[in-house]
């Protein structure tokens, strides 16, 4: 089971989460239908460090950003909506290095 | 009273047990730092600004259950009063209060193995280190959601939503038998 840590209430047990997708995801409604629809319904599938969002469904309900790497499971970082996604990833919980530019993920 | 009767487990155990608390006033409080702190001044008790806390007076308690939640507890016949009351005080303040006296039903926990007990079906480390005594949460609980609030190190409240009531009393039942 992963630890996540809620930037509310510390590191809860996953069981209490729901993942809730791709974070920074930016609406851009003035384009045309295919980019429309990349906005709408593509998104980065990484191999490595990828921002996504969580919401603590089971504790105090709000959603919250994780960096995680997805080779690992490793969350190196944790902030609240609205907040921009942080440069440096955090240490992993295990003492793994952040796996930086592992994946073929795209700045926000 | 059919309900609470089939919700009542045993309890007869004495390292620990399980009972039905009586009948309470529940509100549900939402809003920011102006108005928990008319709602603390109207209701009679803090509104813990620190997440995962509750404070409680000798008949009000106040949890935490989100940076703009609060759970208020108070005697079953004081609902109306304290609705008027919060209303009243906050006429002006962007707030919601919702009455929520019967969606919930509560256990008390107590028992030397009261935190063993309920670790059975909750992931959450309760140990009284890390789930000190007044700290309270919204958690899972044999996969149903629970707020839990510990009163003592021995002694916990359970808060369950009425119609889960008899499936968690009948898995406290259960994982009573197993403790020994
Ligand atoms: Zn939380």
């Amino acid at each position: 089971m992963l630890l996540i840590p809620c930037p509310f209430c510390g590191p809860r047990p996953e069981l209490e989460f729901r993942n809730a997708g791709h974070a920074h995801v930016t609406r851009n409604p003035a384009v045309d239908d295919p980019a429309w629809a990349e906005t709408l319904f593509f998104r980065d599938n990484p191999k490595g460090i990828m921002a996504e969002r969580w919401r603590h469904v089971s504790g105090c309900g709000r959603f919250f950003n994780v960096l995680r790497d997805t080779v690992s499971d490793a969350i190196l970082a944790s902030y609240k909506a609205g907040e921009p996604r942080p440069d440096v990833p955090l240490p992993g919980p295990e003492g793994e290095a952040p796996r930086i530019g592992a994946g073929d993920e795209v700045a926000p | 009273m059919t309900m609470a009767a089939r919700a009542l487990p045993p309890g007869a155990g004495a390292l620990v047990s399980v009972a039905l608390v009586p009948p309470a006033t529940r509100l549900s409080f939402r809003g920011g730092p102006d108005a928990a702190e008319a709602c603390a001044a109207a209701f009679g008790c803090d509104l813990p600004r620190r997440a995962c806390r509750a404070a409680a007076t000798e008949a009000r308690a106040a949890l935490w259950l989100g940076p703009d939640e609060w759970l208020l507890l108070a005697p079953e016949a004081e609902t109306a009063a304290l609705v008027a009351a919060i209303g009243a005080g906050l006429a002006a303040v962007p707030h919601a209060l919702v009455d929520v006296s019967h969606r919930q039903v509560g256990f008390a926990i107590a028992g030397t193995q009261a935190a063993t007990l309920l670790n059975t079906g909750c992931p959450l480390d309760l140990d009284p280190a890390a789930f000190p005594v007044g700290m309270c949460t919204r958690t899972v609980l044999a996969k149903c959601d629970v707020a839990l609030w510990r009163r003592g190190v021995d002694l916990f409240r359970l808060e369950v939503n009425r119609s889960f009531a008899d499936y968690v009393a009948g898995y406290l039942r259960v994982a009573e038998r197993g403790l020994g």
